[in-house]
């Protein structure tokens, strides 16, 4: 299944890494800071709520 | 009348994405993961560069997004600077970290793929010197977001960067171009793997670059709806604390 | 206008030695090279355009937030900023006080520091012509990074974050002029592109930095 990448195999492999690497990376605080925010602002809008 | 300038009202803006959003997620992981497989697994070798052909699948998406994401932050701050549609200068914010990560991929990728094809990482090539002098500008207008606290200034702020710094990167571009060529005669290597490119690879290539083009796309909208929370989260926090 | 600028000269001159500072780096930037580098003056007589180029870069970015800061802490710039005179002028003359204070003394003392790092003798010429011409685009680019960062506590590093990518093709055309009048090739092209950016530089920016300000003083 895996092809055979003769002698470039690290650097193939490498470069697909790296790359998946950052925008798995990048996806994920985007994702992680998505979440924060909508939960602090549900918070303070529900707060707010309450309040008055 | 529906108008295209609908879409910059804010809870506007939040109610269609809020249904776009997972389409286009879906559609960015299973487009880019189409393109990859095919480019990894079912491309034959190329008889000069052998595997490391592949790498392009990887390399020349992101450097092509590289550029349109500061071309979409430019027409972004244009029109936060004349229409001052709020959504449109935080669209700009939130894309500015996907073009910093896709030219920080073109980079990596293209020195994994120069040390085996040129024997060296780097090279002070025009091309490979505008990519460095890109991530400079990202960097820049990244850190001049991160260090402004009220957001219509920062986004006046960085609106007006962009705008100049556009045309700076276009100067460095031209002057790198002219540097190298003025020091080192016809020495010039050249990123493109040759330009008559088989069909083999052109299919691929052309489904990676929508696939990253969506995942831009994917990445900026949600991008985007945490800046507008973000910003709507701060403007309560303020009236609270007149209140 | 006039007395701004006498009066901008006057401060400069005045306030704890800011003056001298760009000069005194610059001069030790030309100390240091050869101390890293070594005394080889076939290798220092080949980096020393470039050297000198980005020396001036650096001693100009050194007393850049002094256009600004102390204007703004002490609120004179919002008197400016509502004076009679267009905020473009008032930039304007900033940054040519910038220019004669730091630029010019730079183009002076260039022709000794090429000295030190045996800056072949027909280069003397296009190195004094190019720094004439093109410290004028360092001090303009410079005025508008200042204004971007004028409000912000230190903003000094994130000033030269923003500034330095700015200067690249000034650096470029500039250094090429250089090394290419010590090697005694022809420079007309990089000459003249250095003069545009210049000319462009001086004549659009100073609306982008009055247009930055006032969003800053808003």
């Amino acid at each position: 299944m895996i092809p055979d990448l003769g002698r470039y195999t690290l650097e193939v492999s490498l470069a697909y890494v790296v790359s998946l690497g950052l925008i798995g990376v990048l996806a994920f605080f985007y994702w992680l800071r998505g979440r924060s925010v909508k939960r602090q602002l549900a918070e303070i809008e529900t707060g707010r709520g309450k309040n008055g | 009348m529906a108008s295209f300038w609908e879409y910059a009202n804010p809870l506007k803006f939040m109610r269609v994405t809020d249904w776009l959003l997972p389409i286009v997620a879906v559609a960015a992981v299973v487009v880019t993961a189409t393109g990859l497989i095919w480019g990894f697994f079912f491309t034959p070798d190329d008889f000069r560069q052998g595997a490391t052909v592949k790498i392009v699948f990887l390399h020349v998406p992101a450097a092509m997004m590289a550029i349109n994401v500061w071309v979409m932050m430019l027409v972004a701050s244009l029109i936060w600077l004349i229409r001052r549609h709020h959504v449109s200068a935080l669209a700009a914010k939130a894309a500015a970290p996907i073009g910093l990560t896709m030219t920080l991929i073109g980079l990596i990728t293209g020195a994994v793929w120069g040390q085996p094809m040129w024997g060296t990482w780097w090279a002070w090539d025009p091309r490979l010197t505008s990519f460095l002098i890109l991530f400079l500008f990202y960097l820049g207008y990244i850190a001049l977001w991160a260090a402004i606290d009220d957001p219509d200034t920062g986004a006046d702020l960085t609106a007006v960067l962009c705008l100049v710094g556009s045309v700076f990167a276009v100067l460095s571009r031209y002057a790198a171009l002219f540097w190298n060529q003025g020091l080192h005669q016809g020495a010039s290597l050249s990123v493109q793997p040759g330009t008559r490119m088989d069909w083999a690879y052109k299919a691929p290539l052309y489904t990676c670059m929508l696939g990253f083009g969506l995942v831009f796309l994917a990445l900026l909208l949600a991008g985007t709806r945490t800046e507008i929370r973000a910003r709507r989260m701060k403007a309560l926090v303020a009236r609270e604390r007149m209140a | 206008m006039i007395a701004l600028l006498i009066r901008d000269l006057r401060l400069a001159l005045r306030a704890g030695g800011g003056f001298g500072l760009g000069l005194a780096f610059f001069l030790i930037l030309a100390v240091l090279v050869p101390l890293g580098v070594g005394p080889e003056p076939a290798t220092l007589a080949l980096i020393a355009p470039g050297i000198l180029w980005v020396g001036a870069l650096l001693a100009c970015l050194l007393s850049l937030d002094r256009i600004f800061a102390l204007d703004f802490e002490d609120g004179s710039l919002d008197l400016l900023a509502t004076a009679p005179v267009p905020l473009e002028a008032v930039v304007t003359i900033k940054a040519l006080a910038h220019w004669l204070t730091t630029g010019l003394p730079l183009v002076l003392i260039s022709p000794v520091l090429g000295l030190l790092l045996f800056l072949p003798a027909d280069a003397y010429l296009w190195l004094i012509l190019s720094l004439l011409l093109g410290t004028p685009a360092l001090s303009v680019i410079g005025t508008f990074g200042a204004a971007l960062t004028v409000g912000l506590k230190r903003g000094g590093l994130l000033m030269s974050l923003l500034v330095l990518p700015l200067y690249i093709p000034t650096l470029v055309f500039g250094a090429e002029v250089v090394s290419r009048g010590a090697q005694g090739l022809a420079v007309n092209t990089p000459l003249a592109l250095l003069a545009g950016i210049t000319a462009g530089a001086v004549a659009l920016l100073p609306f982008a930095s009055a247009l930055v300000l006032r969003i800053n003083l808003r």
